[in-house]
């Protein structure tokens, strides 16, 4: 199954990653057919498991106060503030549509 | 022209009550200065793993209990990505899958035709109650374009309750918010106060015609009291009627219900279909829950939430008092309504009950019409009350004794509420308010009225 422009175009608008080029779709191609390889494995019956640490005990945390109060550091990552505050745009800025940005995708 | 069946459910998300936040150590706490009740992994700083409260759990699985789900022993957890400022994270890990308690169900009560003597009982579904993340707090500054991210309430830990779309109208929905919000109460899972922001809602709304399929539906966001959730499922079934029988049709979409002017307007930055890209949380393993029969042996006390322990342990719920006061007190079940309604309500009445002799039936008309009625029309709590419970009894003895009547109650009553510090007899006196029980005082006071009006008295002996 090849991987369409659509997709690829969804994909990028979603995770906002850039395949830069056709050598990144490659790799993604690649990926999905090994990744399809356990299709080759009758899984019938057999419940599937979603976590490598499905063994493993889910850790309690008693409800106690233990962090915060860093108003400081946290705010020495933002590239702006206003009075302890993070600022950000208005709204989310969407990746522009297809045939309005800069993309190797274009012309496929 | 055809009938219009309106469908409403609801998604609603509750805060839980509880010190710190679902997945961190940071302090749970309204109105902290901006960012100052924030851990790196509520900042999403790289390096940072969620940690599960256990307290959050339990909150959880009282919830379930409460509302006959079936708790599930194993959940799990999932990312939902989408980008927003206040998401640092750029996903919220909620459950998805398999959440934590299902196929539940939450009784309510209404009054048709806004009469409180004809109460009719309600239910609808609880899908299920899941865990999840709540996000920061954004702050429009439209005039300087930017928003500004507070992200004290990034990783405070929300209960979603789903409802089922059982409900037709406002009505319903906001009866069946209230009745949910005093069992979150009475829990203390959450103290669900929507003004805090502990309890929104967000409504799903469609119309059909009786007999066909339900119809495309809206998402209404943005309601802010339980007041405007009414206002805003009957304006949007509204709207939609009109638009449908006007020809158009209904877009699947997200909209926002606008308190000024009463209405719902789209959302902006909500437009298309979103695809959240559900995928399992890596770093948590499944919940599991345990029960008196799977409790493992040896396993560490702290590590362990028995679902059997929380279910002993459950306060009655609304429902329950209700019907206990009915039977204990013998008011009416709607008298109930109104005593669980008011915070501190019941609790005035049973103290006065105590203190008097008069029989609870007769005191609750005191409390529902007089007391109630007055501390309604000037804004005041039951807990700031001028008239206390000792006060009010005091003075319903005294009706009781026959010392006063009843119209002089009420008058003594209306000096009561000025909170000068006198008590009942002290005013009943200073206003010479008290019945006369002499026999002969009262036929010489007959007597006197008769003989100032002897034409009156000849006219009516005459006929």
């Amino acid at each position: 199954p090849q991987v369409t422009v659509e997709v690829l175009d969804h994909l990028e608008h979603l995770a906002l990653v850039d395949f830069r080029d056709w050598e990144g779709v490659e790799r993604l191609q690649k990926a999905i057919q090994f990744a399809d390889q356990l299709h080759e494995v009758n899984t019938d019956g057999v419940e599937p498991m979603d976590s490598v640490l499905e063994d493993r005990c889910l850790y309690l945390r008693e409800d106690d106060v233990t962090e915060g109060n860093c108003t400081k550091e946290l705010l020495k990552n933002a590239k702006e503030k206003v009075e302890e505050y993070f600022v950000a745009p208005p709204g989310n800025i969407p990746l522009p549509k297809l045939e309005e940005r800069d993309t190797f995708l274009q012309g496929s | 022209l055809a009938p219009w069946l309106p469908v409403v459910g609801l998604e609603i998300h509750a805060q839980i009550s509880s010190n710190s936040k679902l997945f961190s150590g940071s302090q749970v706490q309204f109105s902290a200065p901006p960012n100052s009740v924030v851990s790196f992994f509520d900042a999403s700083l790289p390096g940072t793993l969620p940690v599960l409260n256990r307290r959050c759990v339990e909150a959880a699985v009282m919830t379930g209990l409460a509302l006959n789900c079936s708790i599930n022993k194993k959940s799990l957890f999932d990312r939902k990505h989408y980008f927003y400022a206040d998401l640092p994270a750029g996903y919220q890990i909620t459950q998805q899958r398999v959440p934590i308690a299902v196929n539940g169900s939450l009784s309510y009560s209404l009054c048709i035709d806004n009469k409180m003597s004809q109460m009719v009982t309600k239910t609808v579904r609880i899908k299920q109650i899941q865990l999840e993340q709540d996000s920061g707090k954004s702050l429009h500054d439209d005039t300087r374009s930017q928003t500004l991210v507070d992200l004290n309430r990034a990783g405070v830990g929300l209960m979603e309750v789903v409802m089922e779309p059982d409900m037709c109208c406002g009505e319903e929905a906001a009866a069946a918010v209230r009745e949910l919000q005093l069992i979150l109460q009475t829990l203390g899972s959450s103290q669900a106060v929507m003004a805090e922001g502990q309890l929104r809602v967000d409504a799903n709304v469609s119309v059909h015609h009786p007999g066909e399929p339900y119809g495309v539906r809206t998402e209404v966001k943005n309601i802010n009291s339980m007041r405007f959730l009414a206002k805003a499922v009957d304006y949007e079934i509204q709207r939609q009627i009109e638009e449908l029988e006007n020809g158009g049709t209904i877009l699947n979409e997200t909209r926002a219900f606008d308190s000024k002017l009463g209405c719902t307007v789209p959302m902006r930055d909500k437009e298309g279909k979103q695809d959240y890209r559900f995928m399992p949380e890596p770093n948590l393993p499944p919940l599991i829950l345990y029960d008196a029969k799977s409790l493992p042996a040896n396993m560490n006390h702290q590590q362990v939430v028995n679902i059997d322990w929380i279910h002993e342990r459950l306060p009655d719920l609304p429902s329950v008092k209700r019907a206990k006061l009915v039977e204990q007190y013998g008011i009416l079940p709607e008298h109930s309504f109104t005593l669980l309604n008011e915070d501190g309500l019941t609790e005035f009445f049973e103290n006065v009950v105590k203190q008097t002799q008069m029989k609870p039936k007769k005191v609750i008309g005191w409390i529902l019409k007089d007391l109630l009625s007055y501390l309604k029309q000037h804004s005041l709590t039951v807990k700031e009350s001028p008239v206390s419970p000792f006060l009010l009894a005091d003075l319903l003895n005294l009706l009781e004794k026959k010392q006063i009547s009843s119209t002089a109650a009420k008058q003594v009553l209306t000096e009561l509420w000025k909170g000068e510090g006198k008590t009942p007899l002290e005013i009943v006196k200073e206003k010479k308010l008290e019945l006369i029980q002499d026999q002969q005082e009262l036929e010489q006071i007959c007597q006197a009225v008769i003989d100032g009006q002897e034409n009156e008295v000849i006219m009516m002996v005459l006929g």
